[in-house]
């Protein structure tokens, strides 16, 4: 802050309780939503066989598999989970105002510095009596993952996913295309594929959250994982040479990305590579469910973002970890305590994947016997990696990558030329931003 | 409720007519008196509750929305409330990169209604106005878009202009790579791009508002003026558009109106991506969602509000004197 609340001539109590009436007027307005909050929440009693749980997970999938964890709970313990189901990016949206109101005792949450910002705001409860029993199930990645910035545990992860570059074994077979082991072999693949007819990199921003994940795999690659959560985290300079780098090099494969791609959802990217009519296609493994067809799925595979800078290799998934968090203060904690047990155990993840392959278990003591090849291959990338990364929007603070990265980057990619003008611009609204803390 | 009233003098059932009245202080005085209790309770209910919600609705979110403009605030508990002065204003008209735009899209989506669709809908309002056969089924033709929701209207024209299997692209050949046009995402069309569904829409409103105007004009000034020898242009011009002065000022704050508070189209579009940036939509990345920089947002909200004022109240303004001498 730049202006101390102290350099104020009014007196402190006045003002409060002016700032009071005024933010209930802002309540009732609607100015900002807390106002949805009362459609969250429990509301139900503190019933000693209940636990309440608010899930995003609105899709009829992820739904189902979640219920069947649930059922398979009850079985073990006795205790009913009350789930509250609401659309997924409502949900996302309203979190704000839901942990401020009446939530559920255990809610649905994302790994990484949004989970640290809600337990920094006190909207969480710590468990670490919860991962002195869970704790062996999880490797050293998740469980940095799982801590806040005070070094206790505020989250329990159940699965988790990676980016990489997507691609058919039969296109590379029939062309004679090698899987790339760094930049220059990238490149020169790029090149080779257009020269062969090939759209080289399938791709579509009108969402504009894509390109925040090519923007992810470059910076890590070529500045490694410690720049790049501090450059996440606001306390690295974006007018530093490292980032412009990262744009550099981007601007290098640009002209190999699908054209029309502002206009294009990453559905229809998805098509193209469906088609054979792309070779390639950087995101989440959750670009399989545009295969519907099976021989299709199976021709489907992926390699990580290959080397930029020898001494950072491979070294980094991005690997998004949803799980769960306790709210403020749950009603049930003995009830919560148990859940998150259970829900901490490979048996809960086995469970879930089976109704749910399309993600892998978190633990690294899940059985994966019934992973498909794609899985398998998913599990041991994230198994193996030095560190994880949870995606642009999950690993800064989202009012900075909705505001400012998303415009910016798409900015970026109509003007690869105006890069210098365009990252002092970000920085100075970054420095704006978080320092309204 | 007006039962026990109507026993009473006329004068006092009927609230008195305004301006200026002889005798008007008598009557409002025995208006007084003779309203029974239950009266004075139904009156202090149906005005109470509207100006209560009135006031919580309107003014009381204003003027806190005002206030917020001078804070930061992370919508979590009203202690995170902070004043810091100008500094929203400051940085968002020095380091915005989208204000500027913003507010010039929207002065470009006024102008361009007012140009284009608000003389094609006069335009076709006069010649649905000479009783050709299945003008009722040309009035629902284009009228019709003005009953969609503007939502409805976003994602069918977002379906047209996609750059991939969209209708227009297709038809022009345009969905090859090298050959793209991105209708949707390219910042020197997708502005054009979604105005043409705006003036598809604003074109049949206008058409409404000016036929219903044409509907009042006195025949007898058409007969006039034909007598006169005037032709159909030199009618039109002369006689007909200046008679219709009261629906040319509905028509320019309606479309005022709509080119202030476009959001739902262009969100529905392509979310105000760059190049079609407008004040309503930052106004929401910066409140609603996770991002809540609500006081940031909030002055965006007071520079739209400061817009519109300075727009409204210049109308007012004439309107009330053209009132006083009237």
């Amino acid at each position: 802050m730049r202006l101390s609340p102290s350099g104020l001539s009014v007196p402190g109590p006045s003002r409060r309780s002016v700032l009071r009436t005024a933010g209930a007027a802002a309540v009732l307005a609607g100015a900002g939503t807390p106002l949805l909050s009362a459609c969250g929440g429990s509301g139900s009693s503190s019933d000693p066989k209940t636990v309440t749980l608010g899930s995003n997970a609105s899709d009829a999938v992820p739904k189902a598999a979640f219920e069947s964890v649930y059922a398979a709970f009850k079985k073990q313990s006795g205790l009913t989970v009350d789930v509250n189901t609401k659309d997924h990016n409502t949900f996302q949206e309203q979190i704000n105002s839901y942990l401020q109101g009446t939530p559920d005792d255990v809610f649905n949450w994302f790994a990484g510095y949004r989970m640290q910002f809600f337990a920094a705001k006190k909207l969480a409860t710590p468990i670490d009596d919860v991962w002195e029993k869970i704790g062996d199930n999880f490797p050293d990645a998740m469980k940095k993952l799982s801590k806040g910035e005070d070094g206790k545990y505020y989250f329990v992860p159940l699965t988790t996913y990676p980016w990489a570059i997507f691609y058919r074994r039969s296109v590379f077979r029939q062309h004679g295309y090698q899987v790339p082991a760094n930049w220059d072999d990238f490149v020169a693949l790029c090149r080779q594929m257009k020269k062969d007819g090939l759209v080289p990199l399938a791709f579509g921003d009108k969402d504009a959250w894509p390109a925040m994940g090519t923007f992810d795999q470059i910076n890590f690659r070529l500045n490694g994982y410690d720049f790049h959560v501090q450059l996440m985290a606001g306390k690295a300079s974006w007018t530093d040479a490292k980032v412009k780098a990262v744009f550099d090099h981007w601007s290098e494969i640009l002209p190999y990305h699908q054209d029309g791609f502002m206009g294009r959802t990453w559905q229809d990217a998805a098509q193209t590579l469906v088609a054979k009519k792309a070779g390639m296609y950087l995101l989440g493994s959750f670009v399989a469910q545009q295969f519907t067809n099976k021989a299709d799925l199976d021709d489907l595979d992926f390699f990580p973002f290959p080397e930029i800078n020898s001494a950072y290799g491979q070294d980094t998934v991005e690997a998004p970890t949803d799980g769960f968090m306790v709210s403020k203060a749950p009603k049930n904690h003995a009830g919560v305590v148990r859940l998150l047990e259970y829900l901490g155990s490979p048996a809960a993840e086995e469970l879930y994947l089976k109704t749910d392959p399309s993600v892998v278990a978190a633990s690294g003591k899940a059985d994966t016997s019934s992973y498909s090849a794609l899985q398998k291959k998913a599990f041991d990338m994230i198994g193996a990696a030095k560190s994880l990364t949870q995606f642009m929007d999950r690993d800064s603070r989202p009012d900075f990558t909705s505001t400012v990265m998303q415009p910016g980057l798409q900015k970026f990619l109509q003007n690869p030329k105006g890069v210098d003008s365009l990252l002092s611009s970000v920085e100075r609204q970054k420095k704006q931003i978080f320092a309204s803390q | 409720m007006t039962t026990d009233t109507t026993t009473k003098t006329p004068e006092a059932a009927a609230v008195p007519p305004p301006g200026p009245m002889p005798g008007k202080k008598r009557v409002t005085r025995g208006h007084r008196r003779l309203l029974t209790r239950r009266d004075r309770f139904t009156l202090a209910v149906m005005a109470g509750v509207p100006t209560i919600l009135h006031v919580a609705l309107v003014w009381v979110t204003a003027i806190a929305s005002i206030f917020l403009a001078f804070t930061t605030w992370d919508g979590i508990g009203f202690d995170s409330i902070k004043w810091v002065g100008l500094d929203n204003f400051r940085q968002l008209f020095s380091d915005n990169p989208q204000f500027w735009p913003a507010v010039q899209h929207n002065v470009v989506w006024f102008v361009v209604l007012i140009l284009i669709p608000t003389p094609f809908g006069l335009f076709l309002a006069v010649q649905l106005d000479k009783r050709i056969r299945f003008s009722r089924v040309y009035q629902t033709a284009f009228f019709l878009p003005v009953v969609i929701s503007m939502a409805c209207i976003g994602f069918v024209w977002q379906l047209v202009y996609n750059p991939d299997t969209g209708l227009i692209n297709s038809i022009l050949g345009a969905n090859k790579p090298g050959h793209y046009i991105d209708w949707i995402g390219d910042p020197h069309l997708n502005l054009w791009a979604i105005l043409i569904a705006a003036s598809w829409r604003h074109t049949g409103y206008m058409m409404i508002l000016y036929l219903a105007g044409l509907k009042s004009v006195d025949p007898s000034l058409r007969e006039a003026s034909a007598l006169d020898g005037a032709g159909e242009w030199q009618t039109f011009r002369s006689v007909i558009f200046p008679t219709l002065r009261p629906t040319n000022t509905v028509v320019l704050v309606v479309t005022i109106i709509e080119a202030l508070r476009a959001f739902d189209l262009v969100f529905v579009f392509n979310k105000g991506a760059q190049g079609t940036e407008l004040l309503s939509i930052l106004v929401t990345d910066n409140i609603i969602g996770e991002s809540s920089r609500i006081g940031y947002g909030s002055a965006i909200a007071v520079v739209l509000l400061v817009i519109s004022l300075a727009v409204i109240i210049p109308y007012l303004i004439a309107t009330f004197r053209k009132e006083r001498r009237a």
